[in-house]
């Protein structure tokens, strides 16, 4: 309720500093939903959001699962670890749009390269998330596990992805806020489409219109995939540890 | 089963830069199908052993030897996986366990209704008779037992002790149990082997014929056997074990 509230309130702001400053420096609601209309009935809107949340899926993924193979590894070799550490640190402090630039300069402005900055990016994150999971292992669950003479697979299924469950979690929900940023600036450099482009086709045309009705459904796709996803994944990811304890 | 350990020796690397050694050139033979307890004070190496037995450490020299046949252990804490419920626990550790067989396991161990409830619900005493049952459901040729009944109080500790001396009196196999407290050796063994020193060597061995179910009434004449160990203060009131 009053959340409904706080967003009727934020559309009223909306209208009345738009009723203001003229819709040459904010354009009303209104006119904004007519632009976001009008792109849906040409197909814009659907062609460029869906290869947009494309990218951060498959840019996602592909961080997810290497960055995480990366962070166990780490966690479990400490001499890798520390011939490693330092390189993650650079990675970690490296700035976006360096990775992304020499990503186009190195690959080409082609999909691939474009996958590989955004997966770069989200890369390093990853891992040391990951990295922490593994070093949080329980020895003694393990030690119960080669005792009882469980297989491999059982000590991967049942021992210890449990107990990574909630750092995958983390790294998921980290991952993709970071993500879906670094996405539109990948576009904006070197796609020519998705919601990146139309944000760069509008500040060419300094068409805030355009800029606002391709920004806030997407930011309202991220939120939803945040609430409806990646919060109750964190959640389910450490059930368990509510049952008593 | 017998166990055949022969100049054995382990050391730790201590905190202090040194060497810790729990033993050096030990050596022990034990009988197969019978219940050994390795009686002396906590730190004295008896876990020790019960690790490089179960080859969760290696030897710095010398030889175990064992038969083949399947392990099991119960550890001092219970060690149960906190996400998987009673009966998985079991079923991980067993697999192929009959639904017969789960349910026998865990009545074994008073545990009757308590297959779907998860670790995090229960108190330390129900999720050590979990360990325990989990242990036997293995049907191992070799059980060890590494301080069954540690930070349980008394009542719970004595309620267990008959539990388990039940079931080992049920089963045949080799039964090693590591504890510090005279009276559970006394109860559960068919031979206390007492170990001291550092590094430690077995300094007596102790072979009681009694049956186990008379051992209770006799408790008395049994710490008899044993003048040169302690009994826990709190156990000398002679009737130890009701069930």
């Amino acid at each position: 309720m009053i959340r409904l509230l706080s967003l009727g309130l934020f559309l009223l702001a909306w209208q009345v500093l738009a009723m203001a400053l003229g819709p040459h420096y904010l354009p009303e609601p209104a006119q904004v939903a007519a632009t976001f209309a009008q792109e849906w009935r040409s197909g814009a809107m659907q062609y460029n959001l869906g290869l947009t949340l494309g990218r951060v899926l498959a840019g996602f993924s592909l961080a997810m699962v290497a960055g995480s193979a990366l962070g166990l590894a780490l966690g479990r070799s400490p001499a890798l670890d520390r011939m490693l550490d330092p390189w993650l640190v650079i990675a970690l402090n490296t700035p976006a749009l360096v990775v992304i630039i020499l990503a186009y300069v190195w690959g080409g402005l082609n999909e691939i390269s474009a996958l590989a900055a955004i997966a770069l990016n989200k890369f390093p994150n990853a891992v040391v998330t990951l990295r922490e999971g593994a070093r949080a292992l329980d020895p003694a669950l393990d030690e119960m596990a080669q005792v009882f003479a469980f297989s491999r697979w059982r000590r991967w299924r049942d021992v210890r992805l449990p107990q990574l469950a909630p750092y995958f979690a983390a790294a998921a929900r980290g991952g993709l806020a970071l993500v879906w940023k670094i996405v539109l600036v990948v576009e904006l450099l070197g796609r020519p489409n998705g919601v990146g482009f139309q944000m760069n086709m509008a500040f060419q045309l300094f068409d805030l219109r355009l800029l606002l009705a391709y920004a806030l459904p997407f930011v309202a796709l991220m939120i939803l995939a945040e609430t409806f996803v990646l919060r109750p994944a964190e959640r389910s990811a450490s059930w368990w540890r509510r049952h008593g304890h | 089963m017998a166990i055949e350990i022969s100049g054995l020796a382990k050391s730790f690397a201590r905190a202090d830069g040194g060497l810790r050694e729990v033993f050096r050139d030990f050596s022990l033979t034990l009988g197969g199908g019978r219940v050994a307890a390795l009686l002396g004070p906590s730190g004295g190496g008896k876990s020790t052993l019960l690790r490089l037995i179960a080859g969760l450490e290696k030897p710095s020299a010398g030889s175990i030897a064992l038969p083949a046949g399947r392990i099991a252990m119960a550890f001092q804490e219970p060690r149960l996986l906190p996400w998987r419920s009673v009966a998985d626990n079991l079923r991980l550790a067993a697999p192929g366990l009959t639904e017969e067989a789960l349910n026998a396991s865990l009545a074994a161990f008073e545990l009757e209704g308590r297959g779907g409830d998860y670790p995090g619900q229960l108190s330390l005493g129900l999720a050590r008779r979990v360990a325990l049952a989990r242990a036997f459901a293995v049907e191992p040729d070799l059980l060890l037992l590494d301080e069954p009944f540690a930070s349980l109080d008394l009542g719970l500790h004595r309620r267990l002790r008959a539990l388990l001396a039940k079931r080992i009196s049920a089963k045949r196999m080799t039964v090693l149990i590591a504890t510090h407290d005279l009276d559970d050796a006394l109860l559960l063994a068919d031979e206390v082997i007492l170990l001291g020193g550092a590094p430690a060597q077995v300094k007596r061995r102790l072979k009681l014929d009694m049956p186990r179910e008379m051992r209770d009434e006799n408790l008395t004449k049994l710490r008899k056997l044993a003048p040169f160990y302690p009994s826990s203060p709190e156990d000398d009131d002679g009737n130890s074990v009701s069930s």
